[in-house]
């Protein structure tokens, strides 16, 4: 019997022919990614819970500070020392204030074909270069790090066949929060949640980040697209190679497999509290739903053509004067691009506050936290109750280009409404 | 077998890793200082009437969201018996097997319990509540030796000593 593209990326790390779902793996690790979020805890059960502490292979485990960068109480300094200085004496890589840490994985490490576990639940982000990443906590990564290997079993794979391409003012975002609409926020869990098809060549790398990284939002263990001849490039393009292509067999197993027409995408505004709580942004926008604040960044979307949308919506407009529009480029690298190309100067223009590099509001407790009955409209990953500051208040979902357009309306709108 | 009883608190579908603990306590110093804000964004008085060997019922996808382990270690820093749930989402089920927090999966209970009720569980087995039994399935041989060894890096030290 064929496997699934996840499959033959989990017998390879596993040594063995062949793999089927369910079946219980030891597999070899390509790399391991921690942030701030929780680095301090693993650091912690290393000293005080194994008895013969070391690390497997440094050069396969990477820190990144993302969370709560720059630092915005004592305590969150302490977890950073804690984390710098053990990146220190373990000669483990460490950023620091240089992006969202998936931006960073996908800027500078992730390869087609690898296996990486991050702890941190968007790691599902790197299927966006056919590579199999997947969240695990503290105590998971803390074996991964220490071993250099770890225990998965074999999920199954549903298969999403996309077709053609998505419309003007129609965004991956739009996409993957149709799909998550669709099949529920358990609708892919344990699964891989695996896109090809003409319609997924079609996507920039840019664009298979945006879908990949909110697999996790159904549940799946990971989102990986089919890789070709654009991700070659994107590696080649960073120095790195592309070795490992993989590609589902003929007859290979799914457990489902769905079609998506791209052109027939809406735009759409996800509801609080719930990430399928999908509605198409026509009907929202009927309500008129007043916002405080408008967000553009996180790991799924701070990315150059991300702010670009953005800054398209917001030229020559000022912000409402009732919103406050905070923007987070995904990365540095991220943020000078749209330093050269005038987008920041756009947004600022338009009254945008721009913060560093970092996960910002998306988080939830560093920066622009949202207070009781205030109302996001948001590109982050999430609109949990409470998510973004207190329990009462409330995060919409939706693209760049319509919280653009929400900032400067003062309303959750779309772009056709603010020309 | 292992047996025991509890009293039942009821919770939802959808019951994510921000409302068991928010974002904003997790830079309190440990689980401990934590507790008391678990699950505060829906039912602020929980955590202060939740009692040792308690049992949480929920509905499908028990602990979506983030990978926070703190999430399975408060619901243990309460004392919580166990979790029996529809379904889990899967970070939020390894990270409670490797701290040892006891997850059961099904799917009828929630119709027939009310918060409040007693129920005793016979591990592997079943669910007993107002005379009714209701089966239970086993979690595979390996996890039971991670959650009976009291989670993963117990497990591993006992199994080989390897860190």
């Amino acid at each position: 019997m064929g496997m699934t593209l996840g499959e033959k990326i989990i017998a390879r790390a596993a040594g063995v022919s062949s793999v089927k779902p369910n079946d219980i793996h030891t597999v070899t690790l390509d790399r391991m990614m921690s942030n701030d979020g929780t680095t301090h805890l693993t650091v912690d059960m290393y000293h005080n819970k194994l008895k013969n502490p070391r690390i497997a292979d440094k050069d396969k485990v990477v820190f990144i500070m993302d969370h709560n960068v720059p630092a915005e109480n004592p305590k969150t300094a302490e977890a950073h020392k804690k984390m710098r200085n053990f990146a220190k004496e373990n000669g483990i890589k460490l950023y620091e204030g240089q992006g969202v840490c998936h931006q960073i994985m996908m800027e500078d490490y992730v390869c087609p074909g690898e296996l990486i576990f991050g702890a941190d639940s968007h790691t599902t982000t790197y299927g966006a270069l056919g590579a199999f990443g997947t969240g695990v906590g503290c105590t998971d990564f803390l074996y991964a790090m220490t071993t250099g290997t770890s225990w998965v079993m074999v999920p199954e794979t549903l298969r999403f066949n996309l077709h053609g391409q998505l419309r003007e003012g129609v965004y991956a975002r739009d996409l993957i929060l149709t799909i998550i609409g669709d099949i529920g926020a358990n609708g892919a869990n344990y699964k891989i949640m695996e896109f090809a098809g003409d319609g997924a060549s079609n996507l920039s790398i840019d664009e298979r980040i945006v879908l990949c990284n909110l697999t996790v939002e159904a549940g799946a263990k990971a989102g990986i697209v089919e890789p070709d001849e654009k991700v070659v490039a994107y590696c080649k393009e960073r120095g790195r190679k592309a070795e490992f292509m993989f590609k589902s067999d003929e007859d290979a197993q799914f457990a489902a497999v769905y079609d998506y027409d791209l052109s027939k995408i809406e735009p759409v505004v996800v509801r609080p509290d719930f990430v399928d709580n999908f509605d198409t942004l026509a009907n929202v926008s009927k309500e008129k739903i007043a916002i405080d604040q408008a967000f553009v960044g996180s790991c799924n979307n701070g990315r150059l053509c991300d702010l670009r949308a953005a800054a398209e919506v917001v030229k020559g407009k000022k912000i409402a004067d009732t919103v406050r529009f905070i923007v987070a480029p995904a990365s540095n690298e991220v943020y000078i691009e749209a330093l050269k190309e005038g987008v920041i100067t756009t947004l600022m223009e338009a009254g945008a506050m721009i913060m560093n590099a970092n996960c910002s509001v998306c988080w939830g407790s560093c920066q622009g936290v949202i207070g009781e009955n205030e109302v996001l409209i948001s590109t982050g990953t999430r609109n949990f109750k409470g998510r973004s500051g207190h329990p009462s208040s409330k995060v919409y979902m939706a693209s760049a280009a319509t919280v653009a357009a929400s900032a400067v309306a003062g309303y959750i709108t779309g772009v056709e409404s603010v020309k | 077998m292992e047996q025991f009883t509890g009293k039942v608190w009821v919770l939802g579908d959808d019951i994510d890793t921000d409302i068991i603990i928010p974002t904003e306590y997790l830079a309190l110093p440990t689980v401990e200082d934590m507790k008391q804000y678990g699950f505060s964004p829906l039912r602020p008085e929980l955590a202060g009437q939740i009692g040792e060997g308690d049992i949480i019922v929920a509905g499908k996808n028990f602990g979506c969201g983030s990978s926070r382990e703190q999430a399975p270690e408060i619901i243990k820093a309460l004392k919580v018996r166990c979790v029996i749930a529809k379904s889990y989402a899967r970070i939020f089920f390894r990270n409670s097997i490797n701290n040892g927090l006891l997850l059961i999966e099904n799917s009828e209970i929630q119709n027939v319990v009310k918060e409040g009720d007693m129920l005793t569980v016979n591990v592997g087995e079943s669910l007993v509540h107002d005379g009714q039994s209701y089966a239970i399935r086993s979690l595979p041989d390996n996890l039971m030796d991670i959650l009976n060894a009291g989670g993963l890096v117990k497990a591993m030290q006992k199994k080989n000593g390897v860190i």
